[in-house]
Parts: C-alpha cells; sequence; structure tokens
C-alpha cells in the first residue's frame, strides 16, 4: 500500500483497526462504529474486510450521514486482498460467502473521510491512498 | 411472515417474461443513455434525462412492458434505471459544471437520498445490468460491492462495458477484472455492438 500527500493536507490519523475490534458487533455496530471514527477525522485501516452486505450498509449509512452533517461529504473505501491473483472475483467472492467472509487476516480495509481521503487508487494488488 | 409467504407464492407465479431488469453502476457511466437506447427501441419513448453532469438520475425510474422481439424471440421486461451509486457526494462537484450554489445543494441532497433509494431496490431485481465506463479503472471498490451484493443475493448479472467508442476504452480490462461474468462492449451513444448486448440480455434472463 502506497499512500501520498499534498501540499493541504490537514490534520487527521489512522486508526488500525484489528477485526477482533469488531468481530462480536452486530452489523449495525460495525457501520456505526466505523462512520463515528470516520467522522472524527480518522482513516481507519481495518484487517480484514467487510461482508458485501455490511459495505453497502456502510455506503448507505454514509449517504444518509452526508444528507444530514452538513461538513460531511462522504468516504473513500477500498479492499486489497492479497492474493487477489491466486482467483478471480467470483471465486473468491463465493467462497467467502460460504466462509462467513469475516477476518478474512489477507485483506485490508481502508475506509476515510472524502475531506481527507481524496482518491484510492486500485489494482487487483495494490491500493495508493492519495490524501488531499 | 407475510413478506415470506408473498416472496413464496410471487416465485411461484411470477412469469419468466415479465422481469425486473435494473440498471446499476457508478454514475456517468451511461446506465440512463442505455436504457434510454433500450426502451426508445422498444417503446419509442425514452426513459430519462442523460447529462454530462454526474448524477443527473436522482431517482429510480421505470418503464413497465417494454417487449423486447430479438431473433424471433420474444420477451417483456421491466425497465428499472437506478441512480449511480457513490461513496461520496460534494455539491462543490456540480459547481464545477456551472450549476448555481443553491441549485448545486439541492442535488446534492437528491443524490444521496438517490443512492439510498437505488441500495434498497436491489432486493427487488430480478437481474441486474452493471454499466460501466470502459474508460475507467474497473477495480473500484463501489463496483465491486454491486457485484458483491448481488451474488450474495444470487442475481443475475451482465456487465456492460460502455463507451467503448472512446479511444481510451479498454473493454479487455474489464473482461480481466471479472472473467466469471459476460461482460459486453457497447456504445449507448452510437449504439454500436447492440445485436450481442440483446442476445446477452436473452442469456440473462434464461438464468433468473
Amino acid at each position: 500500500m502506497t499512500m501520498k500527500k499534498n501540499s493541504k493536507l490537514r490534520g487527521f490519523s489512522i486508526h488500525i483497526m484489528p477485526y477482533s475490534e469488531i468481530r462480536e458487533l452486530t452489523i449495525t455496530e460495525r457501520v456505526k462504529k466505523i462512520l463515528q471514527l470516520v467522522l472524527g477525522n480518522r482513516v481507519v485501516i481495518l484487517q480484514g474486510k467487510l461482508r458485501p452486505e455490511e459495505e453497502i450498509r456502510l455506503i448507505e449509512d454514509t449517504m444518509a450521514m452526508v444528507d444530514h452533517i452538513k461538513t460531511f461529504k462522504g468516504i473513500e473505501l477500498a479492499v486489497v486482498d492479497a492474493h487477489r491473483g491466486d482467483a478471480g472475483f467470483f471465486l473468491k467472492m463465493r467462497r467467502g460467502i460460504a466462509q462467513g467472509l469475516t477476518g478474512e487476516s489477507n485483506s485490508l480495509t481502508v475506509i476515510g473521510p472524502a475531506s481527507v481521503v481524496k482518491e484510492i487508487k486500485k489494482d487487483p494488488s495494490k491500493i495508493e491512498v492519495f490524501f488531499g | 411472515m407475510i413478506k415470506i409467504l408473498s416472496r413464496f407464492f410471487g416465485g411461484l407465479f411470477k412469469r419468466k417474461n415479465n422481469l425486473k431488469i435494473g440498471f446499476y453502476g457508478p454514475p456517468n457511466a451511461g446506465k440512463t443513455s442505455l436504457a434510454n437506447l433500450l426502451c426508445k427501441d422498444w417503446t419509442g419513448e425514452e426513459l430519462g434525462t442523460v447529462s454530462e453532469v454526474p448524477h443527473e438520475t436522482r431517482e429510480v425510474q421505470f418503464k413497465e412492458k417494454v417487449e423486447i422481439e430479438h431473433n424471433g424471440k420474444k420477451m417483456l421486461l421491466k425497465i428499472v434505471d437506478t441512480p449511480g451509486i457513490a461513496t461520496k457526494i460534494d455539491y462543490e462537484d456540480f459547481i464545477e459544471y456551472g450549476i448555481a450554489k443553491q441549485e448545486a445543494k439541492k442535488r446534492a441532497k437528491e443524490a444521496t437520498q438517490g443512492i439510498i433509494e437505488a441500495i434498497k431496490w436491489l432486493d427487488d431485481m430480478d437481474a441486474v445490468i452493471i454499466v460501466l465506463d470502459a474508460t475507467e479503472n474497473p477495480y473500484s471498490q463501489v463496483n465491486l460491492t454491486i457485484i458483491g451484493n448481488l451474488l450474495a443475493r444470487k442475481i443475475p448479472v451482465l456487465i456492460v462495458a460502455n463507451k467503448m467508442d472512446l479511444r481510451k476504452a479498454n473493454v479487455k480490462k474489464i473482461e480481466a477484472a471479472f472473467p466469471e461474468y459476460s461482460v459486453v462492449g457497447i456504445s449507448a451513444k452510437k449504439a454500436t455492438n447492440m445485436d450481442n448486448f440483446y442476445d446477452e440480455i436473452f442469456k440473462l434472463t434464461k438464468r433468473v
């Protein structure tokens, strides 16, 4: 993972979140916890990844917050799989769903406020995070 | 319980030729352009307005009873065009397109609500056409999230690589990103490769 910044960068912090921090939480609690951190200008790096329905719920709740919080513009989100090249998206996703897709240690999820994380460029095996 | 029974009996008596086909994807990929082309071809009427400004479609719009006839086969569809799904909305992005501040704020608010509405409609679809801009990187998380959710819901998917008329278009990159899915390259603007697109729609509905 590469991180790049430009001269306009303002204060933010990075929150490394082991999967154990959200393992016991419900989908609502997980999304709420992540969004609370993001609203506090934190870039969350989650060890593992969310389930598809959690990702889409995260987008849904993010939009509800953009609608209600004047200064909040949304999030940047990306998942990087260490072994992306070993299996196609369908196979990995199907295998993931079958396994409950939780806490896969070979994955990392980056979730940051759009006001801090300008862009996340992603190809199968790496992500570049641009701060701005 | 009522919902479960309704789904059971709905599924039992659902006519396979009256399927709800959703157009999903990121903003400005050409969902409405393609839905318009399809509706215009078979009903004579377009579905919505298109614009170079992102989030032009800010609410779900649909057309009932679109009858498609292709290679001697007929099919009746309900076409559902949805707002582009994004993870961020900034009203200042609309101002860059010359839209006044108040109108830009109104559009941003409508766009956020449109995304929520599009997500809520996911469960209702019989099959989904994901429209991607072939000039853009297909590995964006929004694309993966949409496809992951359709896979989890067992909803059949066709991927359309739109804007293949543009020099930067790379349909092969989209095929490489999603090798397990049918990908058809088209240009909705120039109505290119529509025969293949209709072939794929018939194949898609067979998987419902």
